[in-house]
């Protein structure tokens, strides 16, 4: 039961900057069999980090490539807001080389999926950072 | 494996990067939209009426564009989206803008030293078909044409030295 109670009443953010990806992102994370509550949603790093000084999240989703702020960056700046220092960051990107993924994980990332992805990419790679088993 | 320069040094090298442009266009297509691209049977060249297209930037430096009919940029959209062709609206750019962006990075990501090597741009998105677009490219470009639903789609990539 701790699988499904950690899948539950999921608060997220969707960070990206196409509209397009962010309710393809979305729409994963349902098919993923996540209850999403909220989702919010940012065109970049910096949208992102003024949406969560007013709204706590369970989970964040990034791109890595945007304008004004990129998703490295507003990793490393998630560690100052008091509301998401400890959640969850998976990073969704284009970007598919071994440095991209370990800059992210040592930013703070806690997963990486690159695109195109399927649903099921998204559920191995997001459950597991939610505390659940893919 | 030969490297991208030597690659591109070798005469018509860059040509064996056609299977992995098809094959990298083709899982776009099946992994987000869910369906499958068919080979085109004629080279038809009819005039294309959206045009999606993404700068690299590198060790491989050029462009790649994805060209299709406004029709069948709206039913990505619609599919991409999970909604009906009449929900469709002003999204088509930024779907058709993404659909280039992955085919591009998907693309760079098969060949050896071009996933760290690499840079995207943005995507950029021209509708209208009363255009003519000039790159600066100077080797032969790479061409991959394949049928979505039905709807010719041509894909290219076009290098600079």
């Amino acid at each position: 039961m701790e699988n499904e109670y950690n899948l539950m009443s999921i608060r997220a953010l969707i960070v990206d900057d196409s509209s397009v990806m962010r309710k393809i992102v979305e729409r994963s994370l349902r098919q993923a069999g996540i209850d999403l509550t909220k989702v919010f949603e940012a065109g970049n790093g910096a949208e992102a980090l003024v949406v969560l000084q007013e709204n706590p999240v369970d989970l964040i989703l990034c791109d890595i490539n945007m304008p004004v702020m990129d998703g490295l960056e507003f990793v490393k700046q998630l560690g100052g807001v008091a509301n998401a220092k400890d959640v969850p960051v998976v990073m969704i990107t284009t970007e598919g080389g071994e440095s991209h993924v370990v800059q992210a994980l040592s930013c703070g990332a806690r997963g990486y999926i690159r695109k195109p992805f399927t649903p099921e990419q998204v559920k191995e790679h997001v459950v597991p950072v939610l505390g659940g088993k893919s | 494996m030969k490297s991208v320069s030597e690659l591109l040094a070798t005469d018509g090298g860059h040509e064996t990067w056609i299977p992995l442009l098809e094959m990298a266009t083709r899982e776009v297509f099946e992994l987000m939209l869910g369906c499958q691209l068919t080979v085109a049977a004629t080279a038809e060249e009819p005039a294309w009426e959206v045009t999606a297209m993404v700068g690299l930037a590198g060790q491989l430096c050029g462009v790649l564009s994805v060209r299709c009919h406004a029709k069948s940029a709206a039913l990505m959209t619609s599919k991409m989206l999970g909604v009906t062709l009449d929900k469709v609206g002003p999204e088509v750019s930024d779907a058709l803008g993404e659909v280039c962006n992955m085919v591009a990075g998907n693309f760079k990501n098969k060949i050896a030293g071009l996933a760290e090597g690499c840079m995207l741009s943005p995507p950029t998105v021209i509708t209208g078909s009363d255009y003519s677009l000039r790159s600066l490219a100077d080797f032969p470009g790479l061409e991959v044409r394949l049928l979505f639903e039905s709807m010719p789609i041509v894909i290219s990539l076009q290098i600079h030295s």
